[in-house]
């Protein structure tokens, strides 16, 4: 078990001009399972190889453990890994495969078997131990290559878009399956992703990355409700948060939100920016959708109408813009009927239209 | 912005003063490592031999002298040679761009067998010249199988196919044999270019209407550019190299450039005017492959990395 | 039914222009083993018969025991296994560095490697004849095994790059997170998945070296390879040496085809480029 800490890493490639990771600083917590997840290009995989050693950074360090790893080669750090090929070695069987990290360690022959027959049990891989992986599922490589990862017991577990190659079915169902393995192994887990149901739905903490840096880091739900900035809003969540250009009002000695030409309530922290524009993020299931007008509801109009059986997705237009919200399943609503939105304040985020950077309740 | 309010917080901010900038691992000593030896053993077979044969085809005695390359330029057999070469790779490599583009081809329709009649058509590849001629010159010798079929036939009962009297017959006789030797490198290059097509823009050409000899002239010949590309190029030098076949056919009555290296070097024992004849080969080739490509340059290609 | 004919009409003349390839690429190597297989009397009877008839190890014997022949043709083993060990010695590191590393150099390395594959070389066996006659390596299996070397190491690279190309790079990592040292990787993961394209290059090579003539002969007086002896004793001998000198030359390149038949493409194809 260790913790990982990265200083100030930069990397960049040869032959770019622009660093894939670009100062980047992280903590991981002995134990955590820390997922890194961001578009493509936004550096987490160049992250991730830094931490695994196969790939050395321009400037920085890593340590692990409280030990500096920074120069020493992907075998002495103590980690084992699972990749986004899999990198199941098909000139050897899957006992083979599953065994090479504790062959490499000289582990005594009956210990070897010992953990092997373990790591496939619980990855239901027992039968196939005498297979190559070419007479493999897709499915099961996948298994194999974790088998692998998890069998040497290493202190670090490092993850690159494990699931990308799964069919969507499969990979629901062993999302579910790793996080059980992870948590019960207890092993500090650094995974890449660039799909964020994944990430919120895995991680302890989530890291989003944009264009080499740290856009935002924290527990899955926080940085679902309350985005750092626009980016990350539009990132995390589908449908994305939805986005307007607002302008703050006072009235009655409270404020309000002025979207085009309707108003509604703004969030407290908003007293101390009366007059200014702003930019206001909202979840769609953060939005009540009646057919009905009431007070401090917003008039919009549908313009698609998507039921995804849990709920029904609307498409409306409000003050020229495209929101998303969610209705309840059994709301009945056709295309170009009005509806009326109403916002609980306190879900509201709002952001600087300048720097799409979070406003906060600033003290 | 009237007022600025503090952003979100993210992680910390990076310190302004870095580490020291790490001494940056690169991979060019390994690399440099691995590639060396090849690098100084091809050198020193490729750079040397030229600086040597210069010398020797320049210097005589008695210091530098132009008589080795007189020599060779008064010899008529080397004006022969040179003009028997090219008229083998100007008659030769368009017939055999013909025929390869055929073959391959005809594998493209997958007809039964194709992967036997690919071996078989494929078996030339590692024939050598030399036994190329040999095999020919079962065929074509005064009492050979060709003959032999004539008079079978009861048409006449012996042609002197190779004889020097008969120029004509002679050029045909190394120019089949050639053709069928060396067809099957471009047939090979040609079937591995083809592999390399989709067969979606073919297939998308026919749903659009066009005849077979239409999506071959717009749509796999194009594509087919860079492997045919190089295999003139390739073919072109491997055809000034020719010698052995018509050695083994015709002996010297039809010269070739490498022939008469040879012939200079093992039968007139004069090392000089052979390397001057080498010198000349290297040129040509090197111009061959240097006009080719300046030719060829696909307008498509050029200015795109890598 | 006219659409149908047609269609059928072309399969049909399809496997004719098929039958009619391979009777003209096969029918002479036909003739060669013909003419080898038959005794002297009957290759001086004329008109020769096109079927076997009398078949007879006669010609072949004849020319095994003539001088040279067997020597020749230990040469050209030896020359050919020389260069194979040389040129993977030399090509296969290369040949890992061009397909894994991305290093200052490469492009012209690589064209480095076009210009020596493109340049005919065997024409510089004349000026090779006189260093290796100063080095004291003339006429030596070896001298001909460097020339043969340089012939086949720059399709040696070629083809090792291309098949390192296609082990996947995290394969290599993967060792090396799992404890294995870089060359350790490379003997573990890489080298057993490159084995059979190894195999292939090796055989480009052997096969190069055992066609190669004008610098065999120009390069050797006594240790001649096989090609280089039939070639120098060719003017002064009688034709049923030299088609059994033919069909000796011809049947390892049967037997080489054959065995490499999945990697002709390969070899010969989409590497040159």
């Amino acid at each position: 078990m260790a913790e990982i800490v990265l200083r100030n890493l930069v990397k960049t490639y040869p032959g770019t001009r622009t660093p894939a990771t670009d100062d980047i600083s992280l903590e991981v917590r002995d134990g955590e399972f820390l997922v890194l997840v961001g578009p493509s290009g936004c550096g987490k995989t160049t992250l991730l190889r830094m931490i695994a050693g196969l790939e050395a950074p321009d400037s920085g360090s890593v340590q692990i453990g409280g030990r500096d790893v920074t120069d020493l080669p992907a075998r002495l750090r103590g980690l084992s890994m699972v990749f986004q090929s899999y990198a199941i070695w098909p000139h050897m069987r899957v006992r083979q495969n599953i065994a090479f990290g504790l062959a490499m360690r000289k582990t005594p022959k009956a210990e070897i078997d010992r953990r092997v027959g373990e790591a496939a049990e619980l990855l239901h891989l027992s039968e196939y131990l005498d297979r190559y992986p070419a007479q493999l599922s897709g499915g099961q490589r996948q298994r194999v290559a974790v088998a692998r990862a998890i069998v040497t017991d290493a202190d670090v577990l490092l993850m690159d878009e494990p699931l990308s190659n799964l069919d969507a079915l499969l990979r629901m169902e062993f999302r579910t399956e790793l996080k059980r393995i992870v948590g019960k192994l207890g092993t500090t887990t650094v995974y890449v992703t660039h799909d964020q149901a994944e990430a919120l739905s895995l991680g302890d903490r989530v890291a989003v990355l944009r264009d080499g840096r740290v856009a935002q880091v924290g527990p899955p739900l926080e940085v679902y409700d309350s985005p750092a900035d626009e980016f990350v809003g539009g990132f995390l969540g589908a449908p994305p948060m939805n986005f307007l250009p607002a302008r703050v009002d006072r009235a009655d000695g409270r404020s309000r939100l002025r979207i085009g030409d309707q108003s509604t309530a703004a969030p407290v922290a908003l007293g101390d920016y009366p007059g200014d524009e702003v930019t206001v993020g909202v979840r769609a299931e953060n939005v009540e959708v009646f057919d009905a007008d009431g007070p401090d509801r917003l008039a919009a109009r549908v313009e698609v109408v998507e039921p995804t059986g849990a709920a029904i997705l609307l498409t409306v237009e409000l003050a020229g813009r495209q929101l998303k919200v969610q209705a309840p399943p059994t709301f009945r609503i056709g295309p170009g009927s009005p509806v009326w939105l109403a916002v609980d304040p306190d879900r509201l985020r709002c952001y600087h239209p300048a720097d799409s950077t979070a406003i906060t309740v600033s003290g | 912005m009237t007022t600025a309010p503090d952003p979100a917080p993210t992680e910390p901010k990076a310190t302004p003063t870095r580490p020291g900038r790490r001494r940056r691992r690169t991979r060019v000593p390994t690399a440099a490592l691995l590639v060396a030896p090849s690098v100084l053993f091809l050198a020193a077979l490729f750079l040397w031999p030229i600086v040597v044969g210069v010398g020797q085809a320049v210097t005589g005695t008695d210091g530098p002298t132009l008589a080795h390359l007189r020599r060779m330029l008064d010899d008529p057999y080397f004006w022969q040679a040179t003009r028997n070469t090219a008229l083998l790779i100007v008659v030769l490599i368009p017939l055999q761009f013909a025929f390869a583009l055929t073959m391959a081809l005809l594998l493209r329709e997958r007809p039964r067998l194709s992967s036997f009649y690919f071996y078989v058509w494929c078996v030339p590849l590692a024939i050598s010249d030399l036994a190329a001629g040999l095999v020919w010159l079962s065929i074509f010798a005064d009492r050979g199988y060709l003959n032999s079929v004539l008079a079978h036939l009861g048409l006449g009962d012996g042609y002197a196919w190779l004889s020097y009297d008969n120029d004509a017959t002679m050029f045909l006789a190394v120019l089949l044999a050639e053709l069928w030797r060396a067809t099957s490198l471009v047939l090979v290059i040609v079937v591995a270019g083809l592999q390399n097509i989709p067969r979606d823009y073919d297939e998308a050409a026919a749903v659009f209407g066009a005849t077979y000899w239409q999506r071959l002239r717009h749509v796999i010949l194009p594509q087919l550019r860079p492997s045919l590309q190089v295999a003139l190029i390739l073919r072109t030098i491997l055809g000034l190299q020719t010698f052995a076949v018509a050695q083994a056919l015709t002996g010297r009555s039809f010269p070739l450039l490498v022939g008469e290296t040879y012939q200079w070097y093992v039968t007139l024992q004069n090392e000089r005017v052979s390397a001057a004849i080498a010198l000349v080969i290297l040129l040509m080739s090197l111009g061959t492959a240097v006009v080719y490509l300046r030719v060829l340059r696909d307008p498509a290609a050029t200015g795109s990395g890598r | 039914m006219s659409r149908l004919r047609a269609a059928r009409r072309r399969t049909i003349l399809i496997h004719v222009a098929c039958v009619a390839v391979t009777l003209f690429m096969g029918l002479p190597i036909y003739l060669i083993a013909l003419a080898a297989l038959s005794s002297r009397e009957s290759l001086n009877r004329f008109p020769l018969s096109l079927l076997p008839t009398d078949v007879s190890t006669e010609t072949m014997r004849v020319f095994l025991d003539s001088t040279g022949v067997i020597g020749g043709f230990q040469n050209s083993v030896e020359v050919g296994l020389i260069s194979l060990a040389l040129s993977l010695a030399l090509g296969v590191p290369a040949g890992y560095a061009v397909a894994r590393y991305a290093f200052r150099g490469r492009e012209p390395y690589q064209l480095f490697l076009l210009l020596t594959r493109a340049l005919p070389i065997v024409v510089l066996s004349v000026p090779l004849a006189r260093v290796f006659l100063a080095t004291g390596l003339y006429d030596t299996t070896y001298a001909v095994a460097l020339l043969h070397t340089a012939l086949a190491l720059p399709t040696t690279v070629l083809i090792t790059s291309a098949i390192f190309v296609a082990v996947p790079v995290e394969h290599e990592e993967a060792a090396m997170v799992f404890g294995a040292s870089a060359p350790r990787a490379f003997a573990r993961v890489v080298l057993p998945q490159a084995l059979p394209g190894i195999a292939a290059a090796a055989i480009f090579t052997f096969v190069t070296s055992w066609n190669e003539v004008l610098g065999a002969a120009v390069l050797t007086l006594n240790r001649r390879t096989l090609p280089a002896q039939v070639l120098s004793t060719l003017a002064d001998s009688p034709l049923a040496f030299r088609f059994a000198g033919g069909f000796a030359l011809v049947v390892p390149a049967l037997v080489f085809i054959a065995f490499m038949r999945r990697y002709l493409l390969n070899m010969w194809g989409t590497t040159i480029r």
